[in-house]
């Protein structure tokens, strides 16, 4: 068994790893193709471009362990498992999934929800044509590599042609004991004209329990279908993060996808979506709030691979202490997607005169006929501002609350989920110290 | 029991440069002052220093309301003793819904103990409140919706301060040329809202160039700025009189004044880095 000694993902370790998996030969072998990718990407130097600003050198992959089996959960603090009426709900702790639910009447209109390596077993016909096929590559780099290999647990979610969910999904995902690793996956397959909302959360169980994410989310939208999906990264300050997170919609389809970025020591996450075909849309927003010595850095795309889409990115990030916020972005249009509409901003607020902001547009644009706007800005907390709110009674840490509510407030405009917004809100107020 | 405003010998510097030379005034609750003087003649300094901004450094003298000391206060707990600035520029809060900004602001004004966390004034009465406040300035409640100040006109943004003021019901009020840049119906609208809130509960100084504030709201004492300093004070008719002659009379009967403030209003021009809002 994998134990602290021995670097846990060797050859041998991940050998062992596949004979205490009872999975079917298709699923074995592609984790095999995987996990020899990522023995050769690990001699290849990682994307300048991507990782150049993040420093993950105090990293160390033999630290965190695969968990044989989940510790008994003792119950980890969330902001919204328990905030609303759920169609569903799935936990995972250490990568282990348990307590799924799935509301009976969606269930029988074939909507599936739960575990994934149970329902690639038992679905294989309808998951496995998307199961890192076509939205996440194994051998993107590394880490998607790494997580390809490893992957245990994590939530799957597929709703069947012209299905709506009503209500909105939840799917938590917790580290509980020290020093676990993390290699949850999240597929989210909506086929055409269906619509639904899935909010996911990743929580640790206490503030002192080291740990490791190397996720990945594959959003599958297909045409006329509408997703939401919300990921709270909200993690302890110990545990290290990465991700490959890709979203693929189709003709006339939309996607709303909405980041909170909270926890977390390190976290890169390369964010792509891609409008594949004509009449597709996404929007991205992302809140960000970094302190002490958290590190988040964002490596997003917009891909406009079919004429008539349209993206519109806008991330706000607030830093307060020492902490690091990266925003790399990038819109990407090809060369038959004319009358593309590409949007990407990203707005930091600093609340110290020791941390730093990097925010980097980028477009690469290969059509003729499109429109693309970026931006970036980064600034301190007005002084003037500050001035005005105290002159009528806001305490300087009241009217600093008030101003970075306000700042976020422009991206919960964006978001027509009350819960999110209101969760978005509550978690900002706990990270400036107030509140419950 | 009637409170005061007391200021004495005050000098004010704004990056080591002096701007005011030592300024008394004494304004009691119920009574109107008109503060008047040429630009650049200390006006707004002595607001923004009543009021506490910290980039005016005050070198030497007081400011008490009754038996507390004004200056050990920060701006927040000199606006929890009942002190009211309305800005002539009044910045924007991106993000901040009126009716949740002034809900905070009144809810630290009304219980100056009050720290962050602690319950906020219950919101039934609040919103009936503000809402019949605002209908008496004539604006459309759905303002109370909208962020502070932001896409504002000028009017909007003076009848903005107007509703705090009449929200805050502050012990003294400071008004910052809230006649400039407006047009005469906003003038009026500001001037009739200014008159039905200032009682016997409140004391006002008024800064303004122009006259019209003031038919509204006739002072009891009219000061006049110049160089740093209060050289002159009078009734109303001074304000009149200011108003339809200039400042050369004052300038004559005070020459020294009349010379630092022409040496102030050089080094101005010949260094631009002192800012505009002295």
């Amino acid at each position: 068994m994998v134990t602290a000694t021995s670097d846990s993902y060797t050859r041998e370790a991940f050998e062992t790893f596949l004979a205490g998996r009872d999975e079917p030969d298709w699923m074995t072998d592609q984790r095999r193709q995987a996990f020899e990718a990522y023995r050769g990407l690990l001699e290849t130097p990682l994307d300048l471009e991507e990782y150049k600003r993040v420093d993950a050198r105090t990293f160390r992959p033999s630290r965190y362990h695969l968990q044989e089996k989940s510790a008994d959960e003792t119950g980890v603090d969330t902001l919204m498992q328990h905030r609303a009426e759920y169609a569903g709900q799935v936990t995972h702790v250490d990568g282990h999934t348990k307590n799924v639910s799935l509301d009976l009447e969606m269930a029988e209109k074939g909507v599936l929800f739960g575990d994934l390596a149970t329902m690639l077993r038992d679905h294989e016909d309808k998951l496995r044509p998307y199961f890192m096929t076509r939205a996440v590559l194994p051998d993107a780099d590394r880490f998607s590599a790494w997580h390809a290999a490893f992957w245990t647990g994590g939530a799957v979610l597929y709703v069947p042609r012209n299905v709506a969910l009503d209500r909105p999904l939840h799917s938590l995902i917790a580290l509980q004991t020290d020093g676990a690793a993390d290699f949850s996956h999240t597929l989210v397959i909506l086929e055409d004209g269906a619509e639904a909302t899935l909010l996911e959360e990743t929580a640790s169980a206490n503030n002192d329990a080291t740990g490791m994410h190397v996720g990945a989310v594959e959003l599958l939208v297909g045409r006329n279908a509408r997703l939401r999906y919300v990921q709270l990264q909200n993690w302890n300050h110990k545990v290290y993060h990465f991700a490959h997170q890709c979203g693929r919609v189709g003709g006339n389809g939309s996607l709303q996808w909405t980041v909170g970025g909270l926890g977390s020591r390190l976290a890169h996450i390369h964010q792509d979506v891609m409008l594949d075909e004509r009449g597709a849309e996404a929007q991205v927003n992302g809140v960000t709030f970094t302190i002490e010595r958290q590190v988040l850095s964002y490596y997003t795309k917009q891909a406009h691979n079919a004429e008539d889409t349209t993206s519109d990115l806008l991330y706000k990030e607030v830093l307060r202490d020492d902490s690091r916020c990266i925003w790399r972005g990038m819109i990407r249009v090809e060369p038959e997607a004319q009358k593309t509409d590409g949007y990407q901003r990203s707005d930091a607020l600093m609340l110290s005169s020791t941390c730093r902001a990097d925010s980097i547009p980028g477009l690469e644009i290969e059509a003729d006929d499109v429109r693309c706007t970026h931006g970036a800005t980064g600034g301190r907390v007005d002084e003037e501002q500050l001035f005005y709110c105290m002159c009528r009674g806001l305490s300087r840490f009241e009217a600093m609350h008030v101003i970075v509510e306000g700042f976020f407030q422009q991206v919960f405009d964006r978001i027509p989920t009350e819960l999110v917004r209101e969760t978005l809100s509550q978690a900002v107020e706990r990270k400036l110290g107030i509140g419950d | 029991m009637s409170s005061i405003l007391k200021v004495k010998d005050l000098h004010v510097s704004v990056e080591e440069t002096p701007i005011l030379r030592g300024v008394d005034l004494e304004i009691k609750q119920g009574e109107i002052h008109a503060l008047m003087g040429p630009n650049g003649s200390g006006k707004s300094t002595l607001a923004y220093a009543l009021a506490g901004h910290p980039k005016y450094e005050i070198t030497k003298g007081s400011i008490h309301i009754d038996d507390v000391d004004i200056l050990e206060l920060d701006p927040s707990g000199r606006a929890r003793q009942g002190l009211f600035l309305a800005f002539q520029y009044p910045v924007t809060i991106p993000g901040v819904k009126v009716a949740d900004f002034l809900r905070h602001a009144v809810s630290n004004i009304r219980n100056p103990e009050r720290k962050e966390g602690e319950g906020l004034i219950p919101m039934r009465e609040y919103r009936k409140e503000l809402r019949s406040r605002m209908e008496e300035l004539g604006m459309d409640p759905e303002f109370a919706r909208r962020y502070l100040n932001e896409g504002f006109s000028g009017g909007e943004k003076k009848r903005m301060e107007i509703l705090q003021l009449a929200m805050l019901q502050p012990r003294f009020a400071l008004l910052d040329e809230t006649d400039s840049g407006l047009d005469s119906d906003a003038v009026r609208v500001v001037s009739e809202g200014l008159n039905r809130l200032a009682g016997s509960e409140m004391g006002v100084l008024i800064i303004t160039h122009h006259e019209r504030l003031l038919e509204f709201n006739k002072p009891h004492f009219t000061h006049v700025m110049l160089g740093g300093r209060i050289v002159e004070t009078g009734d109303a008719a001074l304000a009149h009189e200011l108003h339809a002659n200039g400042y050369a009379s004052v300038r004559e009967r005070h020459p020294q004044a009349a010379q630092e403030q022409q040496q102030a209003d050089q080094s101005k021009v010949e260094n631009q880095e002192v800012p505009s809002g002295a």
